[in-house]
């Protein structure tokens, strides 16, 4: 989230969309009922479901899944063809008046430099031009045919209302209804939140569909506001966390990034991610990426790292390509891999493509599973009937499974969808002989090393080198790998305007990562939560609710990434003179008495940068300001287009219909082999999404008996007008089939799930809840993901989750 | 659910004077369906409080479960899909269970001394030591609320939490509730509460929004606020519940006649008395019992 949970209270309009917070998070959206009541704030959903949320909206709209670009980007047509933007904002805060390289194009669905071999794009013509003095060339009056705003309102005028409906579905005063309580947020007193979460994510454009809604925002002033911003909800409590580690596969802590295997130069390697401002008296804050990433190297590997060897920079693995889910699996089912550990994860449930994870983990020499619970990946050799009909005799997979604690069975921080690290406390002892992971991750890691120690090995540095300081090294405390993250002085850190000035002493906590050194002076696990715990303590165990201003920023609360500000681009809420727009709910001020921004708020700006000198509030990106042409920085185009899942009802694009290669994205992720598992309308003419409900999380509480008795058993949703077709009533058992495999579950025919007809033809919606799995104490069920295609989202390589076809039959037999 | 510390202000068919002592709030629990996003979060806490072991069941091709209220679900969501006008689908989603009558149908219908009591701040209970399982209550009940257990023969509901209620604490439903759907406390603030909540319908054009309280039975303990006060029979709910007439007559018209029967009776047998004579045993009759008995042994 750019803002924080408690911030929705303070939305005039909430806008759901790609999410039903309602019920994948009845605690959070406790603020959006706050925000009703007490802002006589209006709720929309768009959704193709009538999902909990929207039974509690103002106003309720009808899409097609996976036509979600189209929706917003008829949006962004709309804001910019009835003037409906934040004008200042706009001019002052984004990129609109950049002027863009002149080789840069789009023609017929593609961007300039598809290779159609390939399925990849050549990036280079997509820049800005750049002056003699290396600064982008603008035209402030915005007429220049090549800047941003004019190529953007090109892009989007082709997306009409007509458009719209004929891609979405969404009845055309439906879609306008939406479009204008939007528009109404474009005041500068007035604020729009988008709630997110999965259902824009995963999809093989989802981060497309999510930088379209930004862009909305962006054009309504809404980035930076309080009761706005871009809030992505993160499923599970520590999600957010994970990536702030770094744990994606091709991540460093603090969103940093590893090294590919061309980047051998360590000096190239800092230059590539420390870029210089793009405009003048831009902070471009990245420019201090050695002193993040020299700091984590020396929190790694301690006294190994040193300048000599360049702080152990060459004990980093060089990525060859992105090593995500898909791609492990699709190298596991290949025969590429012998082992596996699956740490809290079970991918035979939450990868798509059940008989392709299946297959790979069959290919395994052995598989070593971390969890609380009996995953159904720890049993997936094991035969459950019709649930999960293997035959163990043929998989040769040894499985090892380490029971672990839950979350409730230790001490440690859980970084929320705010960005909070909030400190959580042990409330019972784990059962039998679980462990907390540190401890199984600690016994592995001894091992290995003396392994290495005493046999050697091919390249046993990185293992070798590692620091490993716990005081019982078995063990490592929650408490001391926290105040590694945080990090400390390893000498006495200076004042760089004054070098007698001593800011920390010798092997104290640091107070944020404006104290992190370059030099080896300085260790810090992950940039970003430096400060979360400093000399004055365990800042994440704040429990100190007083909320001085009244807008819920309550600063003594836990501790929130980065500097404990909550609201990030928070200058973005003042005028360029450095006023709020709507002082009632002030997060910061220029105050030119002090010559300092201060307010309810940690300024996300340099403190003391008078308005005067022109320092833009997107202090991370080198422009100074936002971006809506996205440069060379997402794999599938600068701009958003709608093309259609990889799996669709429509024969071709309707924006694009004369050509096949811009039917689907042309630059997601997909694997040769899987290219024929897609299904065809002709057999599978059905859009199928899956999803969460209230009752259940995930694949774990269908082992708690509470939750299994209030949603016992497995269905799949049908509108009532397919049940018609089909003879199929609330219910009855119904198999669905897609290309991969099939289940069985029982129907639930609605209202709630309606039909469109797009392009002449009725496209049905069968909704598909994912909860169930062949172990627990909830009735037995088939894996969801049996039926979902193994695609990726061209930039984060996501599957697609949201949007496939399938068929439909109802059978007799009783499940 | 036995539990002295409330004071009992009536109790099933007896007429044992009343503590009138302690001067007790009145409570109520508001249920703001416009505010429910049926999470079910209620029914858990129930069953976690109530240490109710409920069974897994299966789906019936919706989202209600389980599939109606039992003796160990005392609370229950109900959904309903429904258009009040054309292409204006609602998903009304409605918390079921006691609604704690201030005229309890129940506690009029039940012919086991003290096993329905109403405290004097407006809960109805069950005391399911001295139930005597007929089920006249699930008759009495407007709401058809209460269920008898196949287990004990016993009828079970919600107590509104009496336990908790009685040292202070909200029931366990309201505890839980994520969005604030659920509010406790005195009747009359919560009836404050309620026009608040209704006067924000309104303006979202909910024009026919209203507070369900029902007159018939004298009030409720648990209210609604509804959209579409007007027609709660889209929620399920009853229009106008009263208590049934054969309870009525069970115990309005027909008791002062079946009292004025058995006095009668106890006048005829007075008068029997003083013209007869008491009753005797003939020796004749005494000698054919002593026969009987010697041959029976």
């Amino acid at each position: 989230m750019t803002n924080h949970w408690v911030d929705i209270k303070n939305a005039d309009l909430v806008l759901i969309m790609g999410g039903n917070a309602a019920e994948a998070h009845p605690c959070g959206f406790k603020w959006v009922t706050e925000a009703k009541a007490h802002r006589k704030a209006r709720l929309v959903v768009v959704d193709p479901r009538f999902t909990r949320s929207a039974a509690v909206a103002d106003y309720y709209a009808p899409i097609r899944a996976g036509s979600d670009i189209a929706f917003l980007a008829g949006l962004i047509n709309y804001l910019l063809s009835h003037d409906r933007i934040h004008h200042e904002y706009v001019r002052n805060y984004t990129d609109f008046s950049f002027l863009v390289k002149t080789d840069f194009a789009f023609e017929d669905g593609l961007y300039s430099g598809y290779d159609a071999e390939t399925h990849k794009y050549d990036r280079s013509t997509w820049g800005y031009q750049l002056g003699e003095d290396g600064y982008v060339v603008t035209d402030p009056t915005l007429q220049d045919p090549r800047c941003v705003y004019q190529l953007m309102k090109a892009h989007y005028a082709r997306y009409t209302p007509e458009m719209v409906e004929g891609i979405c579905g969404t009845p055309r005063d439906a879609f306008l209804k939406v479009c204008e309580m939007i528009a109404e947020t474009s005041a500068p007193d007035r604020a729009m939140t988008i709630m997110y979460a999965l259902g824009w994510t995963q999809h093989s454009q989802g981060s497309q569909i999510i930088r379209t809604g930004a862009m909305v925002q962006l054009l309504l002033g809404n980035i930076g506001k309080p009761g706005g911003g871009m809030n992505a909800l993160r499923g599970h409590s520590n999600i957010q966390g994970l990536t702030d580690l770094g744990l994606l596969s091709n991540l460093l802590p603090g969103y940093m990034t590893l090294p590919g295997e061309k980047e051998q130069d360590f000096t190239a390697y800092l230059e590539k991610r420390s870029p210089k401002p793009l405009r003048p008296g831009q902070m471009s804050y990245w420019q201090n990426y050695p002193k993040f990433f020299v700091s984590t190297m020396k929190a790694w590997f301690g006294d190994a790292a040193t300048a000599d060897n360049d702080w152990g920079y060459h004990w980093l693995p060089k990525l060859d390509k992105t090593h995500d889910i898909l791609q492990v699996f699709e190298d596991m089912n290949a025969g590429r891999m012998n082992g596996y550990i699956c740490q809290g994860f079970n991918p035979l449930a939450s990868a798509p493509c059940k008989i392709k994870v299946s297959g790979a983990l069959s290919k395994l020499k052995y598989l070593v599973v971390i969890d609380p619970l009996a995953t159904e990946t720890s049993e997936f050799w094991q035969n459950h009937g019709e649930y999960n009909a293997v035959d163990p005799t043929r998989i040769a997979t040894e499985v090892f499974r380490l029971p672990s604690t839950c979350f409730a069975e230790e001490d440690g921080s859980l970084v929320n969808s705010g960005r909070w690290l909030q400190w959580h406390w042990k409330a019972a002892n784990p059962p039998g002989e679980a462990r907390n992971d540190q401890e199984i991750i600690a016994g592995i890691f001894l091992k290995l090393r003396e392994l290495y120690r005493t046999d050697g090995g091919a390249f046993p540095d990185p293992i070798l080198n590692l620091a490993w300081r716990y005081k019982q090294p078995h063990s490592p405390a929650p408490d001391e790998l926290a105040r590694e993250f945080s990090g400390r002085a390893l000498a006495d850190v200076t004042d760089p305007k004054d070098a007698t000035k001593v800011l920390v002493k010798k092997g104290e906590q640091l107070n944020g990562f404006a104290e992190l050194r370059d030099d080896g002076s300085t260790a810090c696990g992950c940039w970003i939560f430096a400060g979360a715990w400093s000399e004055k303590g365990n800042l994440m165990a704040r429990r100190d609710n007083s909320d001085p201003y009244g807008i819920g920023q309550t600063l003594d609360w836990a501790f929130a990434w980065p500097a404990n500000r909550r609201v990030l681009y928070n200058r973005a809420s003042c005028d360029p003179a450095g006023k709020p727009y709507d002082p009632s709910r002030m997060l910061v001020a220029w105050d030119g008495l002090s010559g300092r921004w201060s307010g309810s708020d940690i300024p996300d700006f340099k403190a003391d940068s008078n308005p005067a000198d022109g320092m833009g509030p997107f202090i991370m990106n080198p422009e100074g300001v936002a971006r809506f042409f996205a440069r060379d920085m997402m794999a599938d185009g600068p701009f958003p287009e709608h093309y259609e899942p990889l799996e669709s009802p429509l024969a071709k694009n309707p924006m694009h219909p004369d050509n096949p290669l811009a039917r689907s994205n042309p630059a997601a992720r997909v694997f040769e082999g899987d290219r024929e598992n897609f299904g065809k309308p002709d057999r599978f003419p059905y859009v199928a999404t899956t999803y969460r409900l209230t009752e259940h999380f995930h694949y774990w509480t269908k082992h708690c008996r509470s939750n299994a008795v209030v949603q016992p058993e497995q269905f799949v949703e049908i509108g009532e007008a397919l049940g018609a077709e089909l003879g199929i009533r609330s219910g009855d058992p119904v198999r669905v089939r897609s290309q991969r495999g099939f289940i069985v579950a029982v129907a639930v025919v609605t209202k709630r799930l309606r039909s469109f007809v797009l392009d002449g033809q009725p496209v049905h919606t069968v909704g598909i809840p994912i909860h169930w799995g062949f172990t627990g104490v909830a009735r037995n069920g088939y894996l969801a993901n049996t039926l979902t295609p193994f695609v990726g989202d061209a930039n984060t390589q996501t599957p697609e989750f949201k949007s496939f076809l399938v068929n439909v039959e109802k059978i007799q037999r009783v499940v | 659910m036995a539990l002295q510390s409330l004071d009992i202000q009536a109790r099933s068919a007896t007429t044992t004077a009343v503590p009138g002592v302690r001067e007790t709030l009145d409570v109520a629990k508001l249920i703001d369906i416009s505010k429910c996003i049926g999470c079910k979060a209620c029914q858990v806490a129930c069953m976690q409080w109530n240490d109710l072991q409920g069974e897994i069941g299966h789906n019936h091709g919706d989202y209600q479960n389980p599939r109606d209220l039992n003796d160990t679900t005392w609370t229950l969501m109900r959904f309903y899909e429904v258009e009040p006008e054309p292409d204006r689908l609602e998903w009304l989603i409605r918390k079921d269970g006691c609604m704690h009558c201030a005229d309890p149908g129940c506690l009029a219908a039940c012919p086991a001394p003290g096993a329905i009591v109403r405290y004097s701040n407006g809960i109805v209970d069950f005391h399911q030591e001295h139930c005597i399982g007929c089920g006249y209550c699930i008759t009495g009940c407007p709401f058809d609320i209460p269920r008898l257990s196949k287990k004990d023969e016993k009828a079970y509901k919600c107590t509104l939490c009496s336990d908790r209620v009685a040292v202070g604490l909200a029931p366990a439903c309201v505890k839980t509730c994520p969005t604030g759907a659920i509010t406790f406390g005195g009747k009359d603030e919560m009836i404050r509460h309620a026009e608040t909540r209704v006067a924000d319908l309104r303006e979202r054009g909910f024009v026919k929004a209203g507070l369900y309280d029902p007159p018939g039975v004298g009030g409720t303990h648990v209210m609604y606020v509804l959209q579409h006060a007007d027609r709660p029979e889209l929620y399920g709910l009853p229009k106008d519940p009263t208590i049934s007439p054969l309870v009525e007559l069970w115990k309005g018209a027909a008791k002062p006649l079946a009292i004025a029967t058995m006095a009668l009776v106890g006048l005829a047998s007075l008068f029997h008395y003083v013209t007869k004579g008491p009753n005797a045993v003939s020796r004749e009759i005494e000698k054919e019992t002593e026969h009987e008995e010697e041959e029976q042994a």
